[in-house]
């Protein structure tokens, strides 16, 4: 008897200990994430993760935006993404997947000495355009490729 | 608790490339378990935010389709060797980590 208790008074410990941090991190992230657009994050289309990211889906084509990625990516989980802007004002980055569930993959904001490079790594559940989006003085532009996918990177 | 992240920020010519890797599981959500066929609760990083010499260089915001163990690189300039840097990040779980080092 004697032991089940010590187990009890152990078990309830935890749980309590557990609770508490669960409830001081709900606070944390409202605080510092302010700027983590639920909307843009979670939308299903590209325009739908445009608008609600930029506010707006009216991006212009511009060659003056690097995006290197590969031709062919041999795993979906690991695709290497070069984004380079020579667009001057750059001051926003994203970086979209039109084939994904949720497109819209990351996005930068630029601190005032960034240059406008980011390189990163996301997954591609499937053959589908890599798109990169850049803001430069409140305008829009983008630029995009293909990549194909031959083992996808979400689901499993 | 500043083992998730593996940071170097070199600086050449004015110029520092900053390089990190975090260790992460950045599960989407949509994932199942094979085994139990259960959905693998999301687990992602939401932000990450990098200061150098007490300015902000680049705030990231990210969603679950960022790859596993994130790898970020980039570059700004006005930087000397010797400048502090500061790399953290919040998932949306709450969990944070930040790892202060300096330029080479």
């Amino acid at each position: 008897m004697n032991q089940n208790r010590r187990v009890m008074l152990k078990g309830s410990l935890a749980a309590g200990v557990v609770g508490a941090a669960v409830g001081a991190g709900l606070l944390t992230p409202k605080a510092v994430l302010a700027a983590w657009s639920k909307e843009a994050f979670e939308a299903k289309e590209v325009d739908a993760a445009m608008k609600g990211n930029f506010g707006s889906t009216d991006a212009a084509a511009s060659d003056k935006i690097k995006l290197k990625a590969p031709d062919i990516a041999e795993n979906g989980a690991v695709v290497p993404i070069t984004v380079t802007s020579q667009i001057d004002g750059t001051t926003h980055m994203s970086i979209l997947v039109s084939g994904n569930a949720t497109p819209l993959t990351s996005t930068y904001e630029l601190g005032q000495t960034t240059e406008a490079y980011i390189s990163t790594r996301v997954k591609m559940g499937k053959t589908s355009d890599v798109i990169a989006v850049v803001k430069a003085d409140g305008k829009l532009y983008s630029t995009k490729k293909e990549v194909k996918v031959t083992i996808g990177g979400c689901g499993g | 608790m500043a083992k998730s992240i593996k940071l170097r920020a070199k600086s050449k010519d004015g110029v520092a490339t900053v390089k990190a890797l975090i260790s992460h599981p950045m599960e989407t959500g949509l994932r199942k378990d094979k085994k139990t066929g259960k959905i693998v609760p999301a687990e992602f990083i939401q932000e990450v935010v990098c200061e150098s010499a007490g300015k902000t260089v680049l705030t990231a915001q990210w969603g679950g389709a960022i790859s596993k163990n994130p790898f970020i690189s980039f570059k700004f300039s006005g930087a000397k060797s010797g400048d502090t840097i500061k790399i953290s990040w919040v998932d949306n779980k709450g969990n944070s980590d930040s790892l202060d080092s300096s330029i080479k």
